[in-house]
């Protein structure tokens, strides 16, 4: 089978190379029939990778660990769901991952553009199909998906217990499809330069895949956060960690691109800016697939002893000075049609997002490879902790938000002081409202968070206003009742209204943000069975141990062998509101030095952190079960000496028995964070808000339709 | 400014920008030297710490050094070498990962002359999350 999956990837790499040259040659020579075959490359090469793919697929789930990744990320008693999700855990198998997501999204481009701008598009092949063979070949000559062993070892090492986690089925694809579509408009932009065809064309075939690479990075970002939140037993969804840096930051230029390129496709303006933006963004993104490959910056997600430093600084560097080059030499033709009317307009309020945006990207940029930046001008690597991004993060998102809720008001080209009466003073009232509460009911003391707020209400009062006259208007126009009219409304605009759904949830998600960052209550502490502590308004009472020997199925089905915790009642002012459940698994180690017994329980441990969440607060709490208390280590250690290892888990049995009877004091964190849920629900506003604005329209598709039956029917008459 | 000619204008504005932005940039640069903890190894910090600055250490959590105390975690971090080790006082949360023998970041400072690390600082380098062959090693084409 590997020989299969080594011959998929060896043909994967034939095929970049012709797509390469035969669309090259296709549009420098004017041959169509060779760019085409270029492009049917990138569909060969999307049927090869996916050939590849599922060798690997069923190499993890038929537990083959004569395929050195499998033995080394998968085992017999992963869990399936687990086995199948372990592929892309590995360095090998993410760049599969990676290359196999490429060649379908770009498949999917260039099959939507066949019939259109054909010289862009040629470049475009050549460039997307460079991007393959460049992962291509670090799978070949540097880490191979297909490397096997032979014997095969009998079992392997299982997947890292903290990536068994739901999310992990998709938090991956998801990323990775960002990052991927993020090169598509990169490849368009730089084909537009090269064939010198710099209209809006380019923009307009990109756009969509420019917004999908946003949504999904926005949607993988996200889905890392619930992670770390409810996984890593930190109780943090943010922690400016330099793989997080590294997927925000083209999330981040690619936010400033969607809003800019409106400008371009209105006024004709600032293209040198958005072809800027574009490749950027796709650079960014190739940088940080690099970052957690090259082992240059420490980081909890990077991949252990990463090697592919070197050739993805070359393809940076290629990147880097080839944007650079093509902006240059093609900015006669990438001039302004228009200048800009007023400093109080929409152009400017879209400008200034595009600032405060690339502003953030850079403090982002500088704090996240500031250990190397230290490190060649002081020759000492230091690095700036979170305190340092709040400072200079806090400020420029209230301002972000704060303009997202002018920007849907304002008018195009001039605003006019009848504009502002028109458009304002619902949304300043609301921030008013707000306001006026939020100090009555006495939260002042954080002022960053109290105008995160009011900065909220702003956008809500904004774009509110927006639905709603619309709505009236369409009522108006075709007599719909008000629910009809406003589906009717979102129907018709998607881009627009699509666009405003989104701004609600990026609202709501910030003040999710601003309300557990600065309202949170945590407390670490030493408890026994009885005793209790006290977080926030809330009491929490250790009521008993629990203890479960797990060697096939543990609650939530992660194949941990052992996993002791607690039950722990949470109440308020005296009355019950939740029992909870943390516990700790405890993972084999599959390592015989532990001895029969050790090794059970002797890899890693990851918290189940048990949680009752809601609209206003989550209480969040996790264990840390002292497991090597004397009486339990004694058990441990005469398992070792007496038990074979068929016989290692009644040891377990009593372990647990023990544990039950005579509980050690455990560590316990709790948390007590409010309006946490805001986060998760403004991320599926924006979810479902991107999504209506990327769906076609439906009268597109029938005027598609339609149009192609005519022509086929004027095909047939003609024959006949 | 009505006196101006747009051309003029719009060079004024764009000089107001660009020294905006310029401040603004140096003022980030300046704070993050300022503001950085220089990460070192368990005996470049015996040599170079000062009181009253905090560092990254970097190391080995020494085996057998972590014992609870309170609500304090101990432990030892050394050198990969193994040569210096030096003693930890944390608080705050650990990371599931966190054993002895493992690989770990801990911002600290010196007080007293004993080691403290800052609140919630600890990280853990995890070797067996996405673990990658090492080169040479099982490649038997």
């Amino acid at each position: 089978m590997a020989v299969l999956g080594r011959i998929c990837l060896l043909l994967a790499l034939i095929v970049c190379v012709y797509g390469v040259g035969a669309s090259l040659y296709g549009v420098r020579s004017g041959r169509t029939e060779f760019s085409d075959s270029g492009r049917r490359a990138v569909y060969a090469l999307a049927i090869v990778l996916t050939a590849a793919f599922a060798v690997l697929e069923l190499a993890f789930l038929r537990n083959d660990f004569a395929f050195n990744t499998v033995a080394d990320t998968s085992s017999r008693t992963t869990p399936t769901f687990y086995r199948a999700a372990a592929v892309w855990s590995s360095q090998e198998g993410s760049l599969l991952l990676w290359a196999w997501l490429l060649s379908l999204w770009s498949s999917l481009a260039l099959f939507l553009v066949r019939r259109r701008m054909r010289d862009v598009a040629a470049y475009a092949t050549a460039i997307l199909l460079g991007f393959g063979g460049f992962f291509i070949a670090l799978m070949i000559f540097y880490a191979t998906p297909f490397a096997t062993t032979s014997p095969a070892p009998a079992e392997g090492v299982g997947l890292d217990p903290l990536l068994r986690f739901p999310t992990m089925m998709i938090h991956p694809p998801m990323l990775y499809s960002g990052y991927t579509l993020c090169t598509i408009p990169l490849a368009f932009a730089m084909g537009a330069l090269l064939a010198r065809r710099v209209d809006a064309d380019w923009i307009r075939a990109t756009r969509r895949f420019a917004f999908a690479a946003w949504l999904f990075l926005g949607v993988g970002i996200l889905l890392g956060a619930r992670w770390s939140y409810s996984e890593l037993g930190w109780g943090g969804y943010w922690g400016w960690d330099a793989v997080e840096n590294a997927s925000l930051m083209p999330w981040l230029t690619g936010t400033a691109f969607l809003h800019s390129l409106m400008i371009q496709e209105k006024r004709g303006m600032l293209k040198v800016w958005n072809v800027s933006l574009v490749l950027a963004t796709g650079t960014l993104a190739i940088m940080g697939t690099f970052l957690v490959r090259s082992g240059v910056l420490n980081s909890i997600h990077a991949f252990g002893g990463a090697t592919l430093g070197v050739p993805f600084v070359a393809l940076i560097g290629v990147l880097v000075a080839g944007s650079i080059y093509l902006v240059v030499s093609r900015r006669d033709m990438l001039r302004s049609e228009h200048r800009l009317d007023s400093m109080l307009s929409r152009e400017s309020i879209f400008l200034a997002n595009n600032v405060v945006l690339v502003a953030l990207c850079f403090v982002i940029f500088w704090g996240t490879y500031f250990p190397l930046i230290s490190e060649a001008f002081t020759g000492n690597e230091a690095s700036v902790g979170p305190p340092w991004f709040d400072r200079y993060t806090v400020p420029l998102a209230l301002l972000l938000v704060l303009l997202s809720g002018i920007g849907p008001v304002i008018a195009w080209r001039r605003a006019t002081l009848a504009n502002a009466r028109r458009n304002f003073v619902a949304p300043l009232l609301s921030a008013l409202v707000v306001l006026v509460v939020l100090l009555a009911a006495g939260v002042s003391q954080k002022p960053f968070a109290l105008a995160m707020f009011c900065c909220a209400a702003f956008v809500l009062g904004a774009v509110g206003q927006e639905f709603v006259r619309g709505t009236i208007a369409r009522r108006a126009i075709a007599g719909e009742a008000p629910p009809v009219a406003l589906l009717a409304l979102v129907r018709r605009n998607r881009r627009r209204y699509g666009g405003y759904i989104v701004h609600i949830g990026i609202a709501v998600l910030f003040v999710g943000v601003a309300a557990s960052s600065s309202f949170q209550h945590a407390v670490e502490q030493r408890l026994s069975p009885g005793s209790s502590a006290r977080v926030g308004a809330y009491t929490l009472r250790y009521v008993r141990p629990t203890a479960t020997v797990t060697p096939k199925n543990d609650a939530a089905h992660t194949g941990s062998t052992l996993s002791l915790g607690a039950v722990v009642d949470v109440s308020k002012h005296g009355h019950h509101v939740a029992t909870l459940r943390p516990s700790e698994g405890f993972y084999d180690s599959g390592e015989p030095a532990q001895g029969s017994v050790g090794h059970l329980i002797g890899g890693q441990a990851v918290s189940h952190i048990s949680m009752s969440g809601g609209l206003t607060r989550d209480v969040w709490t996790a264990i840390a079960p002292d497991i090597s208390a004397p009486a339990l280590a004694r058990i441990v250690t005469v398992g070792n000496r007496t038990l074979p290892a068929d016989e290692a888990v009644v040891a377990l049995g009593f372990l647990a028995r023990a544990y039950l009877k005579n509980p050690p004091p455990a560590q316990f964190h709790f948390i007590v964070s409010p309006l946490v849920m805001w986060i998760w629900l403004g991320g599926l506003i924006v979810f479902g808000g991107g999504l209506i604005a990327i769906w076609p329209a439906p009268s597109a598709v029938r005027r598609r339709v339609a149009m192609r039956w005519r022509a086929r029917s004027a095909h047939g008459l003609a024959r006949a | 400014m009505v006196w101006m000619n747009p051309a003029r204008k719009r060079t004024v504005r764009l000089v107001v920008a660009l020294s905006a932005a310029v401040v603004l940039a140096s003022a980030l640069i300046y704070t993050s030297f300022s503001a950085a903890s220089p990460a070192l190894s368990p005996s470049q910090l015996v040599r170079q710490a000062q009181p009253g600055r905090s560092y990254q250490l970097t190391g080995k959590v020494v085996d057998g050094s972590v014992r609870h105390v309170g609500n304090t975690l101990d432990f030892s971090v050394a050198d990969r070498a193994g040569a210096t080790t030096i003693p930890v006082a944390y608080t705050g949360t650990v990371p599931d990962p966190f054993r002895e023998g493992r690989e770990v970041i801990v911002t600290v400072d010196k007080q007293d002359g004993r080691f403290v690390g800052e609140r919630d600082s600890l990280i853990t380098k995890c070797p067996s999350k996405y673990k990658a062959a090492p080169a040479g090693e099982k490649q038997n084409y």
